[in-house]
């Protein structure tokens, strides 16, 4: 029965957001953990987050012996994070040891050890009362001396010392040919292993992360996207997401009270997704704009991803249709995030959006349109997206909707971006232009409307300079 | 050449962790080629790190035994118990003649 309850062990939050989700807490504490990756995949920055993280959030006093970079060089990397380390410093909360190595410099003669360092360590650990330690990058040891069988043997006997210390530590490794690392380092660290990547396909750039190995702790198993920005790493656990959210009773408006009138409840279900499919130039963006605007009108933010029109083209355009955007943009209760679809990956654009639901708090999301992500990743990964696009709005309780772009001469149903999103939206609009007699007919039908009942007839509309007017009240 | 040598000062620190083997070896082993080969002309200062822990970073220490030779300059660093007095004495810069030809060899190297 308690099963869940039970804890493995006590373990140290990372303050990285997203890390101690997939990490179910955070690093195993008072133990070593590895993080491995090649040059710039952002090894330093994670175990430097770490450090800070843990001053800030969690006061715990860190150490970081740098074998690379001086302690200067670290300082100005990361202050364009915010991290301000020699505030830190000065507060006696962070020290930093750069161990500088010149092998011109150095002669080898007999038996030694690395007691120096663990001296050092020792003193760096007790000044301040250190709980997180970072050994970034110990391998350059090895460059420094010839004695590789020593090295290794002194570096176990390092972090056999630090275990007994009772300091989470984070010991960053080089990416090896054929190991994680080129020192073969994952042998001395049992318990926890995290492998960083930076991967260009199809010319975008994706950085992933994932827990090779965790002791004694479950954890998720799969590569997770990270993006680094002027907040540091954060990593989106996409996948671990379950089918428990809640499902809130009240209905809200479309924007046209004529719409919510084709529905049986008067409206759309709060926090439901919608779909709004179409050929071009069918006018969903105008119906997009609709339910911006009513949710601006509730004094719900508004969080609108254009990946076609910049956020200035858009409110001009809606405003010879009598929609005022641009006010609402002013009042900060619509924000409209305008970006290339190409610009970067899939899971980047599920990070930013996930980063600015963070930010914004909005209570409605738009996706204009989606199916212009559909044309940078293959077919199986938009699926994969999308799920945990619609999971993660659903959480939050927030009211989604989406446009989506058909071909005019391909049926629905082999549509790549409808086959996706609409067996996951609860409800799907789809709005046609039809020639008849020379004219242009606009019609809306609701294809599906989960939960509650809805016309079935065609609804023929018509755009004025007051919006979408309908032709048949009902 | 030898009469430089004479003139010359060496100042020399040598870093322990206690009074381990190694570390009672190698302060041995440098005070023995001290008297032969360097006639008074020097100074070794002992350093226990294990009573002074923050002497280790201005150094650079992070082997032990480590014997640094702040002058003549530049500094140069000997990790080990000095067991190799060849190896000691041309890093002690006292073998002027190999430091020489190391000299030569790395201008042909670099020309």
């Amino acid at each position: 029965m308690n099963v869940q309850k039970k804890n493995t062990f006590p373990k140290t939050p990372t303050g990285i957001s997203g890390l101690d989700e997939i990490t179910k807490g955070g690093f195993p504490k008072g133990r070593p953990i590895l993080i491995c990756g090649s040059a710039g995949c952002g090894k330093t920055l994670l175990a430097m987050q770490f450090l800070v993280k843990g001053i800030t959030d969690y006061n715990e006093p860190g150490v970081f012996m740098s074998f690379e970079e001086s302690a200067g060089d670290l300082a100005q990397n990361v202050l364009s994070l915010g991290f301000d380390l020699d505030k830190l410093k000065t507060e006696k909360k962070l020290r930093i040891d750069h161990v500088r190595i010149e092998r011109s410099e150095i002669e080898e003669t007999g038996e030694y050890d690395l007691e120096g360092i663990f001296i050092r360590l020792n003193h760096a650990i007790d000044s301040i009362g250190a709980k997180r330690v970072v050994l970034d990058t110990i391998e350059s040891l090895f460059a420094g001396m010839s004695n590789d069988t020593l090295l290794r043997a002194e570096i176990r006997r390092l972090f056999e010392w630090l275990k007994g210390k009772g300091v989470t530590t984070i010991i960053t490794g080089e990416r090896g040919e054929n190991s994680l690392t080129r020192q073969g380092l994952e042998e001395y660290v049992s318990d926890c292993v995290v492998l960083l990547d930076f991967r260009v396909i199809d010319q975008i750039a994706t950085r992933r992360l994932r827990i090779v190995k965790y002791r004694g702790s479950t954890h998720g198993t799969n590569e997770y996207p990270f993006l680094i920005d002027e907040n540091g790493i954060s990593v989106m656990p996409v996948t671990s997401l379950k089918l428990d959210y809640k499902s809130p009773g009240d209905i809200i408006s479309t924007g046209l009270p004529a719409l919510d009138n084709l529905f049986t409840a008067g409206g759309i279900y709060r926090g439901s997704s919608t779909l709004i499919t179409g050929t071009a130039g069918t006018s969903k963006t105008i119906l997009a704009a609709h339910f911006a605007m009513s949710s601006c009108r509730r004094k719900e933010k508004v969080l609108y991803f254009s990946f076609e029109e910049s956020p200035d083209q858009l409110a001009r355009n809606m405003a010879t249709i009598g929609i005022n955007l641009q006010s609402q943009i002013r009042a900060k209760l619509l924000l409209v995030h305008a970006s290339r679809p190409s610009l970067q990956g899939l899971e980047m654009h599920l990070l930013v959006l996930n980063k600015l639901m963070t930010e914004f708090e909005p209570k409605t999301v738009i996706i204009d349109p989606i199916s212009s992500l559909i044309t940078i990743g293959s077919s199986s990964e938009v699926r994969a997206m999308l799920v945990r696009l619609m999971d993660t709005l659903k959480i939050n309780q927030v009211n989604a909707l989406f446009t989506s772009l058909t071909q005019l001469n391909s049926s629905n149903s082999n549509d790549a971006t409808v086959d996706a999103v609409s067996s996951l939206a609860d409800n799907w609009i789809n709005v046609k232009n039809e020639d008849s007699k020379g004219n242009r007919v606009r019609s809306l039908l609701i294809v599906k409307a989960r939960g509650m009942g809805h016309y079935n007839d065609c609804q023929h509309f018509i755009i004025t300079n007051k919006g979408i007017r309908f032709l048949t009240q009902n | 050449m030898a009469k430089a040598a004479k003139e010359k000062l060496w100042e020399l620190r040598l870093y322990i962790a206690g009074q381990t083997p190694k570390s009672i070896l190698a302060l041995q082993n440098i005070n023995k080629y001290c008297k032969e080969h360097l006639h008074g002309k020097y100074s070794i200062e002992v350093i226990d790190l294990l009573k002074n822990p923050q002497l280790a970073e201005g150094d650079q220490i992070f082997a032990i035994p480590t014997l640094v030779r702040k002058f003549p300059e530049p500094i140069r660093k000997i990790i080990g118990d000095l067991s190799n007095e060849e190896r000691v004495l041309v890093g002690l810069n006292v073998r002027a003649m190999n430091l020489e030809t190391k000299a030569s060899d790395e201008k042909k190297r670099s020309s």
